[in-house]
């Protein structure tokens, strides 16, 4: 049977879901050395508007690029964890930031509420950095793509003189998933 | 370029810029509009630094009109858009057939019509691809479905701008446009690059539009010398003007046999697993993605279905579907429009086909085609 991991970062534009999702994959894709894919949804509007980012890894060619039966869900708006919890899977990963959704669904999958974007807040001092907080919570919680792997992805995609800051970020992030357990 | 290989996770925008100065493009003129944005940001960067040009201009009619100029004045030229400015497009492209003039104009297609959905895939520009532009005229449209396949067609449309004096339409859509995926380029010893046939003649006996056995004839760029007249008349072979019957007869007839007659030479497609087929998936663009996965669900169940992809539109594979279509029972065809393609393969087959359809904005899902693989009654 063939691999094939599919993850949805939801909530609205400007929060770095699209990047996130790109890191992802390219950590996936170039540093660990499968397949993977990125694609995106969004509105028209610069800011707001609901968005979505979901990346596909496998160790086979991938042709249809959308998650249908989803591994890891994250939910960085209450409208996006209401409108896509029943696409993930039994054995799946609902993972939500506490302050932005305040209601989980029940379900058959693994539910996370987590302190993302005041991680990011309270430790880096920028909510700017919630979506590689994300990054290092989902890498901890997943382990389908390598630490290393994600890392060294960070450090290729974000812009110049702000890799230490990510980086932190990012540790914060898997540190934040541990004490999850 | 290099000849180590090199992998990279990179959009089909990017892929597209890349490739087209891999193929030599050095003039980009365009409007920004989603989803073909990148492209011009991409090439804003990158032309400079190898000498070409780059010009946003005010609209998309005069960035049609920006690149036919570079062309004729000898350098390969590009622009890329989407719905609402291929439309604006549409008059000068008629001029590009009718002058002769190589270039390559990249449609990134979204939800229409009018502005429709500017973030969301479609494939409803197929027909306008072909016919958008009025009067009996030759172009030429290729359609990739993945980054490396954008990467490859790109270079290819500009191949056969150069070859056949022709406008070429690269038709994305925005999911192969803004999908990332792992692209592992080729070597360059694998790519081949095909430029424009420059006439042997000196500027005193150059005919601009000469019958030549070909039916293309050689090229003379501006500003070496040569002066000639271009334009969107009719004209003879010294590229003036001209009312008689005779004469525009004669240019119609050739201007579209050049590459009627080469029509072998340019259809590309890509069959699988058709041998043992009953029913065969006739797709392209991003929705082939959703079919490959369909049918190799639908042969797990037994079905006997295979695909016939397709990468040139137009001129469009009549041979090869009525070949085809002597061995197939059934053929389904799913597109992101309401049937454009569907009404000429059921022209080529001489058969009703089975569509699926969808207008929303959205992929067409493998499931949804699988359902009317079943549903077909063998």
């Amino acid at each position: 049977m063939s691999f094939r991991y599919e993850f949805r970062l939801s909530g609205s534009g400007g929060q770095g879901l699209i990047l996130a999702g790109k890191i992802l994959a390219e950590a996936a894709a170039i540093f660990d050395g499968k397949n993977a894919t990125q694609s995106q949804s969004y509105g028209p509007e610069a800011r707001g508007g609901s968005s979505r980012s979901e990346v596909i890894v496998s160790d086979e060619e991938i042709d249809y690029p959308k998650a249908v039966n989803i591994d890891l869900l994250l939910c960085f708006t209450q409208e996006a964890c209401d409108k896509y919890c029943k696409d993930v899977k039994d054995d799946g990963i609902l993972l939500v930031d506490k302050n932005y959704v305040t209601s989980t669904p029940k379900g058959a999958f693994k539910t996370y509420s987590l302190p993302i974007t005041e991680i990011a807040e309270t430790k880096m001092g920028k909510a700017l950095v919630a979506n590689i907080v994300a990054l290092g919570v989902i890498t901890r919680l997943t382990g389908i793509i390598s630490q290393q792997a994600v890392e060294s992805a960070i450090l290729s995609r974000v812009p110049k003189g702000t890799e230490e800051l990510n980086l932190k970020a990012f540790n914060a992030g898997i540190e934040l998933a541990e004490q999850a357990g | 370029m290099t000849n180590e290989v090199e992998t990279k996770l990179i959009t089909g925008n990017e892929a597209c810029a890349e490739a087209a100065l891999v193929a030599g493009m050095r003039f980009f003129a365009g409007y920004p509009i989603t989803p073909s944005t990148e492209i011009a940001e991409c090439l804003a960067r990158r032309l400079p630094k190898v000498g070409g040009t780059f010009v946003q201009m005010e609209d998309e009619i005069a960035s049609m009109a920006a690149i036919i100029g570079a062309s004729l004045a000898g350098a390969k030229s590009m622009t890329a858009t989407s719905g609402p400015g291929f439309s604006l497009m549409q008059e000068n492209i008629g001029y590009a057939s009718m002058a002769e003039i190589p270039c390559v104009v990249v449609n990134v297609q979204r939800g229409g019509p009018s502005t429709g959905l500017p973030t969301l895939p479609a494939q409803g520009d197929v027909m306008q691809s072909r016919w958008g532009t009025h009067g009996d005229h030759p172009i030429i449209v290729v359609t990739p479905s993945t980054v490396r396949e954008t990467y490859d067609w790109t270079i290819k449309a500009f191949n056969l701008a150069e070859r056949f004096r022709v406008p070429v339409v690269v038709l994305l859509d925005e999911i192969v446009a803004h999908i990332s995926e792992k692209i592992v380029y080729p070597k360059d010893a694998e790519i081949e690059i095909v430029d424009r046939k420059i006439t042997e003649r000196d500027p005193s006996s150059y005919l601009p539009y000469e019958n030549t056995d070909s039916d293309i004839p050689p090229f003379a760029e501006f500003g070496i010398g040569y002066r000639y007249h271009v334009t969107g008349l009719c004209h003879d072979e010294t590229g003036f003007p001209t009312n008689d019957p005779k004469k525009v007869d004669k240019l119609t007839r050739r201007l579209n046999r050049k590459i009627e007659r080469y029509r072998n030479e340019i259809i590309f497609y890509k069959e699988s697993f058709l041998e043992e087929a009953e029913i065969c998936v006739v797709v392209y663009g991003s929705a082939a993605r959703s079919a490959y996965r369909a049918v190799s669900d639908a042969r797990k169940l037994g079905y006997k279905v295979g695909i016939l992809h397709l990468f040139v539109l137009w001129p469009f594979p009549h041979e090869a579907l009525s070949k085809i279509a002597k061995r197939i029972k059934f053929f389904v065809v799913p597109e992101m429009n309401l049937g454009q393609m569907a009404h000429e393969i059921s022209c080529a087959t001489k058969q009703e086909v089975v569509k699926v359809n969808r207008v929303d904005g959205g992929l067409i899902t493998p499931v949804e085609i699988l359902e009317k693989i079943k549903s077909v009654q063998l």
